[in-house]
């Protein structure tokens, strides 16, 4: 079975001539359905520059990105677009949702560019919901919420796809302690149980820890690749 | 998609209520401008065609002079002879279909009744004159065949000369003084009101021809004809006929031209509705300008919206949403929110249109055809001054817009 995600030679530059700056230089990753990656590293040392990749949100300046196949580098903006729509979940630190709007259509909004009837988006939000422990707020809007109930809608938001991989930024970054494991026990639980594929950026070491494979990330390339559990 | 859209775009406007109605501020200003500059002007032009037809029906006129030179009126023809009842009764004898031919001549005098005395006009003509110029009568009766013969000192006064001279009573009967004569009051005729050019047809006495020319006059002159013709489709070729037994009667050579001419009420109706419809074009164009200046407000809050709203921007994207899907969600925003200000517009309009009219004195009417037109022109607009800020929109980098605060 060939992998999931193999990354061949990812370089990505900004800026031009002396101005320059490579952040990432020549990186090879080979993710496996089912995996749980968590990839560390300090600031500047292009983990977040490869998880925008990984998430198709840019494109590489040099190197291919095969997801399932298929040449990610080589498809347009509209077409990367899609690939998103189907197939990936995104989860950000600042939980990311449209303020004065519900929970509940909150977690729709994927649906509505899926072109999903009311029903079906009506009963798939709520379960998505329901998944992440908060079923009966779906009326609620984020301000009336806690951080962790906010990250947990942006994770229902992000799995009422069934995406293949959920990419999480720093899922954690702005919660507590207790909240953040909360929200890491329900990732694996996702992972382990969904089968979903999880991608996650983290400076947090034990938040790493929830995950089967960690990989440091240091001046634009890999440091180590570590991993910790086998997948199932 | 479409649908989704359009309820996506009304929540958002509910959201910022107060932005959203000083958005379309503009747009509502200038479509209630521009519906009631056209409603009033159209209402303009239906008055006067009113006021030029109560004139008379199938009227033409014939007067002395050359058409549109010297003064008007044509009194100051140099050399033309006047016209006479000879002519009239020509014209009566030869021209077929017509339904009336009244000679007219008219001189001011000061008319007097008892302690009031009143400066207006005094016609000469004969009962045809009621015909032609579609007078009725209040009360009283016309002119006999034996008083128009003897031009016998009877008159019919307007409504206006009532009023002014005899108030509550009843002025049938009674004596009028007219400069240095008296005649017996037989008739009164119903109101016409004012003409165009805010002349008062009701201030006029009629008397016989006769008696005018005798003792106001001095002459035998027929200052003007008016001719009535049976059908209205007959107009053209009665005119012809009138101006060749015209020419005729004046000997005038086929090198010369008329000294004379045939004026028919359409054609004054046409010259002075032609004049309203002109200012009518230009006010609206004036107020056309506020549109255009409403669409620029549109766009500018539009580009707030969008900077405003760039994280929520890079989730859609984020998520998956396509470029045209988010450029179709805030061009529909805008156009929801201009069509919103030409309902409201149209609206505003309609109420000042019906407030105006009154006070302006000319009738009101609904017009289809500019509503229709404002309010697809307002979402036009929309459309116009949408898309920049949308495709602004569409075009944001996710990961940018991500970050943004």
């Amino acid at each position: 079975m060939s992998a999931l995600i193999e990354l061949r030679g990812i370089t990505k530059i900004y800026g031009q001539g002396q101005a320059s700056f490579k952040a990432l230089d020549g990186v090879n990753m080979t993710i496996e359905q089912g995996d749980f990656v968590a990839i560390m590293g300090p600031s500047g040392s292009g983990k977040s520059t490869a998880m925008n990749i990984l998430g198709c949100l840019d494109v590489p300046s040099d190197g291919e990105y095969l997801f399932r196949d298929v040449h990610v580098e080589q498809l347009s903006r509209n077409e990367r677009a899609l690939l998103r729509r189907h197939y990936l979940g995104f989860v950000f630190q600042g939980f990311n949702l449209l303020a004065r709007t519900s929970a509940q259509e909150n977690v729709e909004l994927p649906l509505l560019y899926r072109g999903e009837s009311t029903a079906a988006r009506h009963s798939a939000a709520q379960a998505a919901l329901k998944q992440v422990g908060l079923e009966g707020w779906g009326h609620h809007t984020p301000a009336e919420l806690s951080g962790g109930q906010q990250q947990r809608v942006a994770i229902a938001r992000a799995i009422v796809t069934n995406p293949t991989i959920l990419l999480a930024d720093e899922p954690t970054g702005n919660l507590d302690t207790k909240t953040s494991n909360e929200i890491m026990a329900l990732l694996t639980d996702l992972n382990g149980n969904k089968g979903i594929t999880v991608l996650m950026v983290t400076h947090e070491p034990d938040m790493a820890e929830y995950a089967k494979r960690i990989i440091h990330f240091v001046d634009g390339n890999i440091d180590s690749d570590v991993r910790k559990r086998e997948i199932t | 998609m479409l649908w989704s859209s359009f309820l996506l775009a009304l929540r958002e406007i509910r959201r910022n209520l107060l932005r959203s109605f000083l958005t379309i501020l503009g747009i509502v200003i200038g479509v209630s401008a521009v519906i009631t500059m056209v409603t009033l002007g159209n209402g303009a032009t239906q008055a006067v065609k009113n006021q030029v037809s109560s004139l008379g029906s199938n009227l033409l006129q014939i007067r002395n002079g050359q058409r549109m030179m010297g003064p008007p009126g044509g009194g100051g023809a140099g050399g033309s002879p006047p016209f006479s009842l000879e002519d009239v009764e020509a014209i009566r004898n030869q021209i077929i279909g017509l339904a009336a031919v009244a000679p007219e001549v008219s001189k001011s005098a000061t008319v007097v009744s008892m302690s009031n005395n009143w400066s207006t006009s005094v016609t000469g003509s004969t009962n045809d004159f009621f015909i032609a110029g579609s007078w009725k009568l209040a009360s009283g009766r016309t002119f006999s065949e034996a008083e128009e013969k003897a031009g016998q000192t009877v008159c019919l006064i307007g409504e206006t000369i009532r009023r002014e001279l005899f108030g509550t009573q009843q002025p049938v009967g009674e004596s009028l003084r007219v400069n240095n004569f008296s005649c017996e009051i037989i008739g009164i005729l119903v109101s016409k009101g004012q003409a165009s050019m805010g002349r008062d047809q009701d201030d006029t006495v009629i008397m016989p021809i006769k008696a005018v020319q005798r003792r106001l006059t001095g002459n035998q002159n027929v200052s003007s004809i008016q001719v009535s013709v049976a059908d209205e489709n007959d107009i053209t070729s009665v005119k012809e006929q009138l101006t060749n037994l015209m020419r005729e009667r004046r000997r005038l050579g086929d090198d010369k031209d008329d000294n004379f001419n045939v004026q028919d009420t359409r054609q004054i109706a046409e010259a002075l509705s032609g004049t309203t419809q002109v200012m009518t074009t230009l006010l609206a164009a004036v107020a056309s300008v506020s549109l255009l200046v409403g669409g620029i407000g549109i766009m500018n809050i539009m580009l707030v919206s969008v900077t405003e709203r760039t994280r929520e921007i890079g989730i859609r994207l984020a998520i998956g949403a396509l470029e045209r899907e988010v450029l179709l969600q805030f061009l529909i925003e805008a156009v929801v929110l201009a069509s919103l200000g030409g309902l409201v517009g149209i609206g505003l309009a309609t109420l000042a249109s019906i407030g105006l009219s009154q006070v302006m004195n000319v009738p009101y009417t609904f017009n289809v055809g500019i509503n229709l037109l404002s309010f697809v022109f307002s979402a036009g607009i929309g459309v116009l001054f949408g898309y920049m800020p949308a495709k602004r929109a569409a075009r944001l980098d996710p990961i940018d817009a991500l970050r943004h605060e």
